[in-house]
């Protein structure tokens, strides 16, 4: 009999952005090996100057940082909430508040691929209740993944207000969402595999594009 | 029907190919080049000519389980295996503790016509272990019961197993006993071992079949009686049996097919298909028991045939019912089991599945070597026929509870002759 | 995972360790204003029950109904089945209902099994006759883990962990079911019982054997004791109920014996003055209180992995 493994991803011909781009749970080593065969668009330097930029922002449209809790989507958007709040920190002198959501029970493609292992939700002690979410994801493609996470911070409590940040926002929405802060905008096919590596989970910070494998 | 039979080129036994000819239901030629103008002819070239096979344990279910089988169902299945007589188990519905019961059996299975049907008379009256049955009037009866058992259950109590021993001597009668301590195997469901434990099932000692066997050897000894044990199961029954005859004591034994082949870990996927009544044991049981039959402390193989409708098996293990059906496919599994795994050779198998059990059940005419003069009471089968997987649904048994069902078993009975006349040819019943 | 959850030996370590992650992942939604998920929306979960068990059944309602299934309630008692229907009609009857999942328990061993031939659903065993109880195995690890395992625990199995198991084991499901989860999790396993309750061919178990309870003690870190009924005293499984209680039964001057950090278990229903004295059953090293909140997380999980995405892998 098999063991169960968090979920591995085939590439598939058919379309579809809401799979593979988000998957939760670790990427298999063809993924990677396929996804660094691909250009770089973001340098480290860059994303370190993309989420200085967005922790500046943040901090202007929620009045210096007020009630505002970071909750990082797993897997990549968890190490991003940490570092936009570090950032965050600094500027302001004061924490702010950082956990994480994981989306899996709320997906809505579940049914199509077998269960997939739990990722943290660590919701800080103050809740959400009125508070500023801001939620925290490297990759926005279909938005599916932030519809899942809506939902989930549903269950949490009731935000005064939702806001969303993303390292790369790559198009091609099938829901009616966007984010609040972009690091960068990056227009691309369905065919490309946008790639983001940071140093906590991949040993490098580093955004990638490439094409998918046939 | 022409009463003379002319079959060519058939091996008796397992030697060379001779002619055998039949009149009037009699062999009356066993050679080479037999001309017999008028007569039919059977080819049988590669065909193993062997006394007509005799069932000493088979279960008919008629009267009262119709649902299961009828004696005209059951000894259709028995001529199809190659069998030309069977004894009849007495746990019926009524039980057959009467010469009315007994007779009744009896008259069915001649109008059926496939096979003599000897019926065996119960011990006790209804199966209860208390009393003894009119063993004397089942002698005299029409039905002439020499073999009695109370089959199904075990007559446990020792002294009526002695007076049942002493009283049957006046006829040459025989009891055949289903070796199995009640108390020690209240609730069992499979063999008590590694296999059980870890499935949960109660447990079934070797222990209470073997010190049945032991007690009532002694009993036998000490008046003087003869003692058959049914379906013996395990390793240490086999030494006791052993023990017994070197003694010099009357005990004769039987074995099923499918303990000559199958084992406990059978039931792991809990399909009470392999539920049966001495349950399935080990490895080491099954080549003690082949070892036994190979070297005579068991005397015979009995089917036990034991068919059981649909409901009745298709349910939890626990609420199933005990047994397996077996007379289509004895040959075949002894074959398997004995005869290609080199431990018993073509008239050890005549021996062991038609002599021997037609002189344990005094049984005339039956068993008898295949030589002038003898009744024409024949089985012919290929033992190269390609090993078609059994199929329980094409069995002339109403019920399809084999635990084979699916196996590759070698070989094909091709016809049977009772008295000279097929029951079965081309592997098909004439009528 | 399979299809089915039908004996402790059908998880691999990695499936186990999977559950028990799950469950701990699970276990926050409790403390969660909408104590619910919507994962199991539209599917429906049957409890099938031929045997009395409000705790379980309930349990495995609160677990399936918090994870958004419909759950229908089919008790042996006062249905088709106390009329004579069999065991696959009553399952043919729950696929044409539709179920997605069924649980089971059952007075005979292997009815899972059966059951799991009859229907395309899953099959969850909730108890078989003396068979299997595997999500009672699980919920023990999960209760073993989280008071002995420390602080970090995702990933981790029961590696090096000594749990004594004591009482019937022979007429144990859980014992089962225990024996083959904390083997394969890396437990060390101790059965403590009368030679009358040890099983046939133990010596083939992943364990070890003694008679010896008061000896086990000493250097165990959990003691898990088994309900002991007293009909086994007419089948002379031991003579009578004191002598198994002086020989067998955790009291309070057994449990002072216990290393300091050892924790006391038991799976319930409990016979308080029996196997386990009442002050022992109360004191702080008892986690049978836990056990119970426990399963209703660890069978959120099972069912979450069973029925929560697509079907079976091979």
């Amino acid at each position: 009999m098999c063991a169960m493994r968090p979920e591995h991803e085939p590439k598939r011909a058919v379309s579809g952005p809401s799979g593979d781009q988000e998957a939760v749970g670790e990427d298999s080593a063809l993924e990677r090996a396929e996804a660094s065969a691909g250009k770089t668009v973001l340098t480290p330097e860059e994303i370190r100057r993309a989420l200085s930029r967005i922790a500046h922002e943040i901090l202007e449209r929620t009045h210096g940082g007020e009630g505002v809790v970071l909750l990082g989507i797993p897997t990549r958007g968890v190490p991003l909430a940490r570092r936009l709040a570090a950032r965050i920190g600094e500027f302001e002198g004061a924490p702010v508040p950082c956990g994480s959501l994981d989306v899996t029970m709320h997906r809505d493609d579940l049914r199509l691929r077998p269960a997939r292992a739990l990722q943290r939700t660590e919701v800080p002690p103050d809740g959400v209740d009125g508070k500023t979410v801001v939620l925290v994801d490297d990759v926005l493609f279909s938005g599916r993944t932030v519809r899942a996470a809506l939902d989930a911070l549903n269950d949490l409590g009731r935000p005064r207000a939702v806001q969303l940040a993303v390292l790369v926002d790559r198009g091609h929405r099938e829901l009616p969402i966007r984010a609040d802060y972009v690091g960068k905008n990056l227009p691309t096919s369905y065919r490309e595999m946008v790639r983001v590596l940071l140093t906590e989970t991949d040993g490098e910070d580093s955004v990638l594009l490439g094409e998918r494998a046939r | 029907m022409s009463d003379q039979w002319l079959i060519k080129g058939v091996s008796v036994t397992g030697g060379p190919a001779v002619d055998i000819q039949i009149t009037d239901g009699e062999i009356v030629g066993v050679a080479r080049g037999i001309a017999a103008h008028g007569a039919r002819v059977l080819d049988a070239p590669g065909l193993v000519a062997l006394p007509g096979l005799v069932d000493l344990h088979t279960h008919l279910r008629e009267p009262g389980r119709e649902d299961a089988e009828t004696v005209e169902t059951g000894t259709m299945a028995a001529a199809l295996g190659g069998y030309t007589a069977v004894h009849a188990m007495a746990n019926t519905e009524p039980v057959a503790d009467t010469a009315g019961v007994v007779e009744q059996v009896w008259r069915l299975g001649q109008q059926a016509g496939y096979v003599d049907v000897r019926p065996v008379g119960a011990v006790t009256v209804g199966l209860q272990g208390r009393q003894l049955a009119e063993l004397g009037a089942m002698a005299d009866s029409a039905a002439a019961v020499r073999v009695f058992s109370d089959d199904g259950y075990c007559v446990a109590d020792p002294l009526l197993m002695r007076r049942a021993l002493e009283y049957v001597k006046a006829f040459d009668g025989v009891i055949a006993q289903h070796a199995q301590e009640p108390r020690l195997t209240e609730g069992a469901q499979l063999n008590e071992g590694a296999v059980a434990s870890r499935l949960g099932l109660a447990g079934w000692p070797a222990a209470a079949e073997e010190a049945i066997i032991a007690r009532d050897c002694l009993l036998a000894a000490h008046v003087g009686s003869r003692l058959h044990v049914c379906h013996v199961s395990t390793a240490g029954s086999v030494e006791i049996i052993r023990w017994a005859k070197s003694k010099g004591w009357q005990v004769t034994a039987e074995v099923t097919p499918h303990h000559l082949l199958l084992t406990d870990d059978l039931a792991e996927g809990y399909d009470p298909v392999f539920k049966v009544n001495p349950p399935l044991r080990t490895r080491a049981d099954v080549d003690a028991l082949r070892q036994g039959l190979a070297d005579g402390t068991i005397d015979c193989v009995a089917t036990d045939h034991a068919p059981h409708p649909v409901e009745a098996k298709e349910t939890e293990w626990a609420a199933a019912a005990n047994g397996m059906t077996g007379l289509e496919t004895a040959l075949r599994a002894v074959q398997l089991a004995m005869v290609d795994t080199g431990m018993l050779d073509w008239p050890g198998v005549a021996d062991r599945m038609s002599a021997r059990p037609a002189i344990i059940g005094r049984l005339a005419g039956h068993g008898q070597p295949i030589a002038p003069g003898s009744p024409a009471n024949l089985t012919l089968y290929d033992p190269a026929a390609p090993g078609e997987p059994v199929d329980p649904g094409a069995h002339a048994s109403k019920s399809r509870n084999s635990p084979f069902a699916g196996m590759a078993l070698p070989g094909k009975v091709y016809a049977t002759f009772l008295r000279g006349v097929p029951t079965v040819l081309d592997g098909k019943v004439t009528r | 995972m399979k299809r089915h959850l039908i004996s402790a030996a059908d998880l691999s370590r990695s499936d186990a360790v999977l559950i028990l992650d799950t469950a701990a992942e699970l276990a926050s939604v409790a403390g969660r204003p909408i104590r619910k998920l919507p994962t199991l929306r539209g599917m429906t979960v049957v409890n099938l029950f031929y045997e009395d068990s409000t705790r379980t059944r309930t349990s495995f309602e609160a677990a399936a109904k918090r994870l958004s299934a419909d759950v229908i309630n089919f008790s042996a008692k006062g249905s088709s089945v106390a009329k004579g229907e069999s065991l696959k009609d009553t399952a043919l009857t729950l696929e044409a209902m539709g179920a997605d999942a069924v649980v089971i328990r059952h007075g005979a061993s292997g009815a899972a099994h059966r059951l799991a031939g009859w229907v395309t659903g899953s099959v969850l065993n909730a108890g078989d006759g003396t068979h299997e109880h595997p999500t009672q195995a699980l919920l023990d690890a999960f209760t073993m883990r989280q008071r002995l395992g420390g602080v970090a625990q995702r990933g981790n199995g029961l590696d090096g962990l000594r749990v004594t198991i004591v009482g019937d084991v022979l007429h144990s499901r859980v014992a089962r079911s225990n024996v083959l989860l904390l083997a394969v999790l890396g437990a060390e396993v101790m059965l403590v019982a009368p030679p009358t309750l040890m099983p046939y061919a133990v010596d083939t178990w992943p364990c070890k054997v003694s008679y010896d309870l008061d000896a086990e003690l000493r250097k165990t870190d959990v003691v898990m004791m088994l309900r002991v009924q007293q009909e086994r005293m007419s089948a002379a499984y031991f003579p009578t109920v004191r002598e198994y209680r002086r020989r067998y039964g955790l009291d309070a001057g057994r449990m002072a014996l216990l290393p300091d950090h050892a924790i006391v278990m038991h799976p319930g229903p409990m016979n308080r003055g029996v196997e386990i004295a009442a002050e022992v059953a109360d004191s702080p090293r008892s986690t049978i209180v836990a056990q119970v909140s426990n399963g209703v997380i660890v069978r959120m999980a099972v069912l979450y992995l069973l029925l929560g995405g697509a079907g079976e892998e091979a």
